[in-house]
């Protein structure tokens, strides 16, 4: 196969598959064989592996893939006279040899898979579940990451991320978690969680200081899949779910112009906004004006509104910093803290004057060993002309931060100021 | 041109993650590819794991391959070379060397 047909597959196919796979065979075999069905999964990528290099990719890579990993599954049943319990409307067709193959066929349909893939959603995000297993757990069982992907992403050692995924495991164990559906009563609440630590991944990889920008590029990436996936489901395509994809849609539509070649940050005021992509902001506003629908307001609709304010101005000038401003304001109130704050004041200082975002600074408690904090109260002295507090203020920052990209940014607005006080 | 054929034995992707098992089949196409657009390519088949292994005046038959598993062949090639030398110097763009693979390089014998 390899003479009539490009031999690239489809960017992350054997990860996304890997994911695919383990949740429809973890569905079949119940939570407490994960490890069979990840050893399934990865029994069938190295047979794909050591076939596909010589003879090339097959038609249908998945269906390839598919078809491997039932056999395999099959065997497994027999071998270790598992009964799947798990997976009720199958449960009876298990029993019988007869009936295996085609019980296991309509597992590895298209709906099935992301019913399977939502099932082990919902478990993975189990509120019992610690949010950093959660995270973990997501990324390597729906995500097809490995520990050491896990590790890497997170700036940490495989041990920190074996930890945190045998707590999750422990969790499964002890509080029963099965990959049930959730009763529609429990929905909203169980709902709740997944987004949230959706909302977690994405923000992991965009807001952190890890110097590769492809890993980071990856969390966001999963983020938005998984959550397009509950946006595919009748049930878990809420209003929620529908505004924090937009919000993540328009968070990653910057992505590109965020970071200059170097690593180091560009601020929104100075980002060249031809490098924001145009078709994920559609997206994030077509699933904004979509999200309206059941009624109720969650903090990741304000959170894309004032994303889509940003994403809207053509220019930084032209941002409507008195919408922005009103949306934080309802945002403190259902999200209250210092950071929001913080956001609250730096929109005031810019809908209102410096001035007014300085008094609005002041009145925050608990951001004093925040760097941002002080960035903020040395844009807005830098604003008034007061220059030598601007420079205290920066000072302090860069003593608040470790990372290097945020140093240099600061570094860089005081080289700025003190060129422009000489002038 | 004369053809040889590769064999490639060993070369264990276990350890690696789905990502970077598919960024390893990768080099393995573009390997092909880079062949195929120098006209060498021939044929190439995989092997499935296992098999029987037949010996002796009373054909013993033993299950799987004789060698140690890591030198089962996985599969083969045959491409063309001018000589022995192009023909091993095509063999080094072979990705499976880091997983430990081999490969040998052998000419097919032509009668004239």
């Amino acid at each position: 196969m390899h003479d009539n047909q490009v031999n690239q597959l489809i960017g992350h196919l054997f990860r996304h598959e890997a994911g695919k796979m383990a949740a429809v065979l973890t569905r079949l075999l119940g939570f407490q064989s994960l490890d069979l069905a990840e050893d399934i999964v990865q029994d069938t990528l190295l047979k794909a592996t050591s076939t596909w290099k010589i003879k090339g990719i097959p038609e249908n890579p998945s269906a390839w893939l598919y078809t491997v990993a039932k056999r395999k599954a099959i065997d497994a049943i027999r071998r270790h006279k598992l009964q799947a319990q798990h997976y009720e409307s199958i449960h009876e067709a298990l029993r019988s040899e007869w009936t295996l193959s085609p019980a296991l066929n309509s597992l590895f349909l298209q709906d099935e898979i992301e019913d399977s893939q939502l099932r082990m959603m919902f478990a993975c995000c189990h509120p019992s579940i610690p949010y950093e297993s959660q995270i973990a757990l997501t990324l390597k069982t729906l995500c097809g990451l490995s520990i050491q992907e896990i590790a890497n992403s997170f700036l940490t050692s495989q041990e920190v991320i074996v930890k945190r995924l045998y707590r999750a495991r422990e969790k499964i164990r002890d509080e029963r978690i099965s990959l049930e559906a959730p009763l529609p009563a429990a929905m909203s609440g169980r709902l709740d969680a997944v987004l949230h630590t959706l909302y977690l991944l994405f923000n992991e990889g965009y807001n952190s200081s890890h110097p590769d920008q492809l890993i980071r590029h990856d969390l966001c990436e999963e983020a938005i899949r998984l959550c397009i996936l509950l946006t595919r489901n009748a049930f878990t395509d809420r209003a929620a779910t529908r505004a924090l994809l937009a919000l993540l849609c328009f968070q990653a539509s910057r992505e590109d112009a965020r970071l200059n070649n170097d690593g180091s940050i560009v601020l929104l005021r100075d980002q060249d906004r031809s490098k924001w992509n145009a078709a994920l902001i559609e997206r994030g506003k077509y699933f904004l004006e979509r999200s309206a629908d059941d009624g109720g307001i969650s903090v990741y609709h304000i959170e894309a509104a004032i994303a889509g304010c940003h994403a809207r101005a053509n220019a930084f000038d032209q941002t409507d910093w008195k919408l922005i401003s009103e949306l934080y304001a309802i945002l403190s109130e259902m999200k209250p803290g210092p950071i929001v704050s913080l956001n609250l004041a730096i929109a005031t200082g810019y809908s209102e004057t410096p001035t007014a975002g300085l008094d609005a600074l002041r009145k925050i408690r608990g951001l004093e060993d925040h760097y941002l904090y002080h960035a903020a109260m040395g844009d807005f002295h830098a604003r008034n002309g007061n220059e030598p507090e601007a420079q205290r203020c920066y000072d302090k920052a860069v003593q608040l931060t470790a990372s290097h990209a945020e140093k240099n940014l600061l570094a860089m607005k005081q080289t700025d100021l003190l060129s422009a006080a000489s002038q | 041109m004369e053809k040889y054929m590769f064999l490639f034995l060993g070369g264990d992707p276990s350890h690696l993650s789905p990502e970077m098992q598919q960024a390893h089949m990768q080099k393995w196409f573009d390997w092909v590819e880079k062949m195929k657009n120098e006209k060498r390519y021939v044929a190439g088949e995989a092997l499935m794991p296992g098999g029987k292994t037949l010996t002796g005046p009373k054909k013993t038959i033993t299950d799987g391959p004789y060698a140690e598993s890591k030198e089962v062949v996985g599969g083969f090639f045959v491409i063309l070379a001018k000589d022995l030398d192009e023909a091993t110097k095509l063999a080094k763009d072979c990705p499976d060397y880091d997983l430990n693979g081999i490969v040998e390089v052998r000419e097919v014998v032509k009668f004239d």
